[in-house]
């Protein structure tokens, strides 16, 4: 059997994305397309007084103008489900206004341009009410969870934390801030909508087809054997395209009472407010510890946003619960009230940003201790789960941290803060642990025979950029023994078989798991001379007691080298490694390119992503990428990303565990921290811009 | 967007004659009016595309300066290797702003021209005094790190975001123009663009229908250049303080002339005249350039959220004169 799975080939799917062949949403191509726009409420909360569309129905070329004064019926929302994303949406139900952003709402016409010209025309006036916006003010609204968004209780307790922290011999107690944060993935919400008869085909920009599936059937009241969604090609997603939105359901809804397929593409500025976002938070974070370095206590305690119009509890302390040993304990996690836009999952929900705190209070605890960050960390190592008292299906985070410092050269790093002066530039080096829940979820594949040596996959599982097409075709290939190019995957249609999607790093390894099991059935078959021509296999997966029996995390360390400019406070990362336990790697390439752009994104946030509030209007300002910034190439040289060989036998019969996610975490605690010893700034607010440094410089 | 017509003028005359038209505007490069068009704050009527007029030349001036056609692109003054070896500010400004291709596709003319960015200017539900005058000014009590510390007023606080601008400054640019009442005339610079006051709409002094033909730059002034750009990413982000520093010394280390311009700080390109003035004979050296960055922002005012441009501003300034002094 030739070796394929891991090894580093090139995406199947390369091809036809650089020559245009690969079709994403807003790229199909059919008879009598209409365009739909979108126009968005300018009040935060409030209802709509009136709507004067007339000018914007009298526009050349406009077929509809669609508000809640003439929507059609539509399932209503409800506030909780199994399953959140296959929810009812409706569309403009409603005079109601909850966010700044709201469509309210839809032109569509013969063109784009007129589309979105008469759409800027209607006229709309509000009754706007008082709201709250400010996730810090003395009033706000503070909610006690009982569980956050994946189910798991919000808070925990063991030992006691404060008299830890009265008897300890050394102890931080700091308290970080995160901003909201936006996915900004490069392609844009986007759907097409066509119905032939009875049945609507609706091709949209979603990371799970079989939510989006149950969620459009249901609002729009079409059993769901009626309806196809299609998701080929996405974009990038990093959990904002987890929810439907208005654009697949209105293109639906216009489609359907005009007789014509129509398009609905949100605009950038749309992004920041139409859809979820991270939500800010407040973070405090308690470390007691003996002279020696022995934690005796660890609390993290965070305050984030929620929405008024949909609850989300980011599980920002789950890293906590797992990542170091402490005989006194105590996470905990509240909510504010807010009338903001909805928050939701954005990569690694809860470690990105529970990590950013996590990981710079111990280094703040290491320079206390006037200790090695990595030693201090090596010395807390648990021999089980600290709160579960189960063992770890594989934990390698020592030989991550031991690796990676051999490798960035940690060595040549002095404690100093400021003792690194190169030219213009204070020069400092700084690591962070990575910690990310490994989850596996039911899936089923279908793998089908074409000739002795080519088959088809099918699943209904997405590809948002990270490489699951070939992933796919070299498990085919390799337990089938038939050449990768025989094979072909058929992915994102809602007539295949049902499997999680993308999201939450579960895929590869849910949806692999479950083709491993479809090939291994087919082959048994074949190798008894069945078929092969049309012979085909089922396969499944889902979690069993091993997800109960041992606790499933992936581990990293980041390693970040800074500079920062001694007049200006300017900072920029000089290199930046990490080293990666990720279970068994399915394709070399493609996971190394999932974790440099988690740390990369890493970086990002602890930089430079802020998508700010304006508390007197409810809404975001900088809703562009000129004004909201990520990395330009500039900011991210030498970035690299290595991976332990590992197989992880507890976590699925592939061996693998998520790595879409794992990148991200602990990354930016890494860049806070080579600032810290660089300059000497303890910045606990994210993100690090040059006027929070400046007051530490001289 | 509105739906507007488009005329393509095949020389200034006519783009200058087209320019009565009621709602008219000239588009060179678009980069920065197409953007504003999309989000409804330019609703122009009509179009007057004049980036393919013979404007593209960088010709030698008898006096030694040079004179740069209003269409020329970023991209091409940046890289004119006159400019390269007499004016080294100007090419450092122009490669410290937007992207390559945002560079590729901006004229000199539209550069100078380029709206603010800031963020209540784009969003038409907000109050805007420049976009909507009488409406207010968001700014001045909201999200205002990236807004202006001198030249404000209480109607604007806008930063103009010119890189190229700031270096043209320094260099005492004079503007030719055709068209407008007087159908054509030279100004300075600094006589281009308005302060706000109670007016934060009319950016520059430009008449309706007026049109930039050419950048002049005069010879350029004795001493060593540079534009020192601080902003929140190593690329493609606007200034949050920069610098364009020009500094001629004699043999006793004392300051023969010198030349400030700051942008990023400003509700205009922004020369600081009494900075430059008072490192007059002074010697070269910490207390001298810091000296005149206390100079340059002694008027500034910070709204909160940019206080820290006035001390960034102080410490980039005492820096870029540093570094003109240092030994090559």
């Amino acid at each position: 059997m030739a070796h394929v799975i891991g090894e580093p080939i090139d995406r199947i799917d390369g091809h036809a994305k650089v020559t245009g062949k690969a079709v994403y949403a807003a790229d199909a191509k059919t008879q009598k397309l209409a365009f739909g726009a979108i126009a968005t409420a300018t009040i935060a909360y409030g209802e709509i007084t009136s709507i004067d569309a007339s000018e914007a129905r009298r526009q050349p070329g406009v077929l509809m103008v669609m508000t809640h004064e003439n929507a059609p019926e539509q399932a209503p929302w409800v506030p909780k489900a199994e399953d959140p994303f296959a929810r009812p949406k409706p569309q403009l139900d409603s005079k109601k206004i909850q966010y700044f952003g709201q469509p309210v709402a839809l032109v569509v016409a013969e063109t784009f341009e007129a589309a979105r010209e008469a759409a800027a025309l209607i006229q709309i006036t509000y009754l706007a009410n008082k709201g709250a916006f400010d996730i810090e003010a003395p009033d706000r609204e503070i909610k006690d969870p009982k569980t956050d968004v994946v189910g798991k209780p919000a808070a925990s307790k063991i030992g006691d934390i404060d008299t830890a922290m009265r008897t300890a011999a050394v102890t931080v107690d700091s308290t970080y801030k995160t901003p909201y944060q936006n996915h900004n993935m490069m392609e844009p919400h986007a759907s097409t909508a066509e119905w032939t008869g009875n049945m609507l085909t609706v091709r949209s920009a979603v990371q799970l087809v079989e939510s989006a599936h149950q969620c459009i059937a249901t609002t729009l009241k079409v059993p769901p054997d009626q309806v196809e969604v299609i998701a080929e090609f996405i974009g990038g997603g990093f959990g904002g395209k987890l929810p439907v939105y208005g654009d697949a359901i209105l293109a639906a809804l216009a489609a359907r009472e005009l007789k014509r397929p129509v398009k609905v593409v949100l605009t950038r500025q749309q992004m920041f407010h139409v859809t979820t976002h991270r939500g800010a938070s407040i973070q405090r974070v308690r470390l007691a510890a003996t002279q020696d370095g022995t934690l005796t206590g660890i609390a993290h305690e965070s305050v984030a946003q929620t929405a008024r119009a949909d609850d989300f509890v980011e599980p920002i302390v789950a890293p906590t619960r797992s990542l170091y040993a402490a005989p006194n304990r105590l996470t905990a996690q509240q909510t504010v009230v807010l009338d903001l836009p909805i928050p939701g999952s954005m990569r690694a929900p809860g470690e990105a940003i529970g990590l950013l705190a996590l990981e710079q209070a111990i280094d703040e605890l290491a320079v206390k201790l006037d200790k090695d960050p990595i030693e201090l960390r090596l010395k807390n190592e648990p021999k089980e789960d600290p709160e579960k008292h189960i063992p770890f299906s594989t934990r390698n985070l020592v030989a991550c941290l031991q690796q990676g410092a051999e490798r960035f050269g940690w060595n040549k790093r002095s404690a100093k803060p400021g003792a690194n002066k190169q030219g213009q530039w204070l020069v400092g080096m700084g690591v962070a642990a990575a910690i990310r829940g490994n989850i596996l979820r039911k899936a089923e594949a279908k793998v089908t025979m074409n000739s002795a040596t080519s088959a088809t996959v099918e699943m209904d599982m997405t590809d948002i950029g990270t490489g699951s097409y070939t992933i796919f075709a070299q498990i085919a290939a390799e337990i089938l023994d038939i050449p990768l190019e025989g094979v072909t995957v058929k992915l994102g249609h809602s007539s295949y078989p049902i499997t999680p999607g993308s999201g939450g790093s579960f895929g590869a390894s849910s949806c692999g798991a479950a083709l491993l099991d479809a090939c291994k059935k087919l082959k048994a078959r074949l190798d008894k001379h069945e078929g092969p021509q049309g012979l085909s296999a089922m396969g499944r997966v889902e979690p069993g007691d091993e997800y109960k029996k041992f606790a499933q995390f992936a581990y990293g360390a980041h390693f970040a080298e800074v500079g920062v400019d001694a007049d200006t406070g300017e900072v920029r990362l000089r290199r930046m490694l990490g080293v990666f336990d990720a279970g068994r790697i399915l394709n070399a390439k493609t996971a190394r390119s999932q974790m440099i752009g988690g740390m990369i994104w890493g970086v990002s946030s602890a930089l430079f992503e802020n998508q700010e509030v304006d508390t007197r209007y409810g809404s975001f300002v900088n809703v562009d990428l000129a004004n909201y910034h990520v990395p330009v190439h500039a900011d991210v040289p030498a970035v690299e990303a290595i991976a332990l060989k590992v197989f992880d036998e507890h976590a699925n019969a592939l061996g693998s565990k998520g790595v879409g996610e794992l990148g991200i975490c602990g990354a930016g605690a890494a860049v806070s921290n080579a600032i810290y010893n660089a300059c000497g700034a303890r910045v606990r607010e994210y993100p690090i811009t040059l006027d929070k440094v400046l007051p530490a410089l001289g | 967007m509105r739906a507007f017509t488009y005329e393509r003028a095949k020389d200034v005359d006519a783009a200058v004659a087209a320019a009565q038209n009621p709602g008219a505007r000239f588009i060179a490069g678009g980069t920065n009016l197409l953007d504003l068009m999309k989000v409804e704050v330019e609703k122009p009527a009509h179009l007057i595309d004049v980036s393919r007029l013979p404007l593209k030349d960088i010709v030698d001036a008898a006096d030694g300066g040079l004179t740069i056609g209003a269409m020329v692109t970023n991209t091409d003054l940046a890289a004119d290797k006159r400019v390269i070896e007499r004016y080294p500010i100007l090419t450092r400004a122009i490669v410290n702003g937007a992207s390559a291709q945002l560079r590729n596709q901006a004229s000199t003319g539209g550069n100078l021209l380029q709206r603010t960015r800031c963020p209540y200017f784009y969003d038409v539900s907000k109050p805007c005094n420049k976009r909507a005058p009488g409406s207010g000014c968001s700014a001045l009590q909201g999200i205002n790190r990236m807004n202006a510390v001198l030249g404000g007023s209480d109607a604007c606080i806008a930063v103009h975001p010119s890189d190229m601008a700031v270096a043209m400054m320094a260099l005492d640019a004079r503007i030719e123009t055709k068209g407008g009442a007087k159908g054509g005339r030279t100004l300075p610079i600094a006589e281009l663009y308005r302060l706000p006051e109670r007016t934060p709409e009319r950016e520059t002094n430009l008449e309706p229908g007026e049109l930039i033909t050419s950048v002049i730059l005069p010879p350029a002034p004795p001493g060593r250049q540079t534009y020192r750009k601080v902003r929140d990413r190593a690329s493609y982000a606007f200034a949050l303080v920069s610098v364009a520093a020009i500094l001629d010394i004699d043999d006793e280390r004392k300051v023969r002339g010198a030349r400030l311009a700051l942008g990023g700080v400003g509700t205009v390109p922004w020369r600081a005249r009494d900075a430059e003035q008072g490192m007059s004979g002074a010697v070269v050296g910490d207390k001298t350039f810091q000296a005149a960055g206390e100079v340059a922002v002694a008027g500034a005012q910070g709204h909160g959220g940019n206080d820290f441009k006035i001390p960034l501003a102080r410490r980039t300034i005492a820096r870029a004169f540093t570094d003109l002094t240092a030994k090559a």
